[in-house]
């Protein structure tokens, strides 16, 4: 209980200095926004070809929105040496990483409540039939960005260049999330039979499970790097 | 309380400590001096736990680091340069936070205890950007208080400091000793905190050049640092 009240510490730390600096969140929205105004410009809402990209726009909208939170996150940990301080108390260094881990969670799930009505509205795009289905996507989907992004975003983190090095690491890495969590959404809005894309969530779990487990198992290493 | 035996560290080929031994007692207060590229950071580093040796044993209460980080990272109160504060936070949340982290109990309670210790009541609600270099180290000081460590390392604690802070830093160090809490501390000013110690180590260039009891007045150890390191303090 120890482990996770820490992390949970963490979690709570980096929403009071997001209340306060608003630093974060503010640039993840304006993004956001500025994507949806894009795309709405781009393609003519009437015509069916949005409804066919429509699980592509949102996911390149939340995980390109999302680099920039992730970007930020370890930030504020290298200012003052305030990681250094992280490392410093009695904790295990995973704890670390899964407080981070969680405050990225929330401050995309926070993104994505706040986006995805207005895509549906500016995109004239029906909300699915299955939009249970759909939420449980965009949950895993973001956890498993969210678990490996955090854990590259420390790596690199130590670099000269972290924000230019970030995308570079995270998005081959991301591939398989990417792909499980497009395929699995076009199922979803597609209203294509539950057994056709059942398997892409399926993989978006096993990578979520892969993303949380390694990186736990190796950030004290990367930690002491 | 503190053993460290045979201690070298090295990065890439260059190599920052040689073969560095002492023990620090229960109760003791030492001041590390050197001068710049000496590896007192390096030292400190590694006696914090957050960087190992190459090779070398660092024992404290008998338990090799190694073996016992987050038990031994419990007993350790670290103030370095930088403060470890949230810039965005206000220095109670700041302080709260660092409090759950070590698992402080009564935590409230205590960190209104640390705060008036620092006198930073006033500042209490503040955001930690708004204070200047010395509330900022006051701050960092009951950052480092809110455990009540066994152990403190201080490294180069007065750097930029103004003079209430530098007197409230002394007060503080002064209390440590009285609490018979063993005190590191690194630094290169000989004009602060020095005379508290009890003993003095000299670094030059990765090695231990002077490990004695502080019986010297100020001038005397200015001298002999000076045929020890080469260069006047």
């Amino acid at each position: 209980m120890t482990f996770f009240r820490k992390a949970l510490a963490i979690v709570e730390k980096d929403i009071k200095a997001e209340f306060h600096s608003k630093e974060m969140l503010s640039v993840m929205l304006v993004f956001a926004l500025i994507m949806l105004v894009i795309f709405n410009f781009a393609f003519d809402v009437k015509k069916q070809i949005v409804n066919d990209i429509f699980p592509g726009i949102i996911w390149i909208t939340f995980f390109f929105s999302g680099l920039l939170g992730l970007n930020r996150s370890f930030f504020i940990e290298k200012n003052q040496d305030c990681l250094l301080g992280l490392m410093l108390a009695p904790v295990d260094r995973s704890v670390i990483f899964l407080g981070k881990m969680l405050s990225n969670f929330v401050f995309l799930l926070i993104i994505e409540i706040l986006t995805l009505p207005l895509f549906f509205i500016f995109l004239n795009i029906p909300v699915p039939q299955k939009f249970g289905f759909f939420l449980i996507i965009l949950f895993f989907g973001s956890l498993g960005f969210v678990a490996i992004g955090t854990f590259l975003a420390a790596l690199a983190a130590n670099t000269r260049a972290s924000d230019i090095l970030l995308p570079v690491l995270l998005f081959p890495v991301l591939i398989p999330v990417i792909l499980g969590s497009v395929a699995a959404t076009k199922g979803v809005f597609f209203n294509l039979p539950f057994s056709e894309w059942s398997i892409w969530l399926k993989i978006l779990g096993v990578y979520d499970l892969l993303f949380i487990v390694v990186p736990l198992m190796l950030f004290e290493i990367l930690l002491e790097v | 309380m503190i053993e460290v035996q045979n201690v070298t560290k090295k990065i890439g080929d260059k190599v920052i400590l040689k073969n560095i031994s002492f023990n620090v007692e229960e109760g003791q207060f030492i001041t590390v001096l050197g001068p710049n590229g000496a590896g007192k950071s390096t030292l400190f580093k590694i006696l914090s736990l957050l960087m190992k040796p190459t090779s070398g044993v660092i024992k404290i209460n008998g338990i090799a680091v190694n073996e016992g980080g987050i038990a031994l990272r419990q007993k350790l109160g670290v103030i370095s340069h930088n403060s470890f504060l949230y810039d965005s936070l206000t220095a109670r949340d700041n302080l709260l936070f660092y409090g759950k982290m070590y698992g402080v109990k009564k935590l409230e309670e205590r960190v209104r205890e640390v705060i008036q210790q620092v006198g930073l009541e006033l500042s209490f609600y503040q955001q930690v950007k708004t204070f200047s270099r010395g509330m900022l180290q006051r701050l960092a000081i009951a950052r480092c208080l809110l455990n009540d460590p066994e152990i403190v390392l201080f490294d180069e604690p007065y750097t930029g400091l103004d003079q209430q802070a530098i007197d409230i830093l002394n007060n503080v160090l002064k209390t440590l000793k009285q609490r018979k809490r063993t005190i590191l501390m690194i630094t290169h000013n000989f004009e602060e905190g020095v005379e508290l110690s009890d003993r003095i180590l000299i670094l030059n260039r990765g090695e231990l050049v002077f490990d004695e009891a502080n019986l010297y007045d100020l001038k005397s150890l200015k001298e002999i640092y000076r045929k020890k390191v080469g260069i006047s303090a």
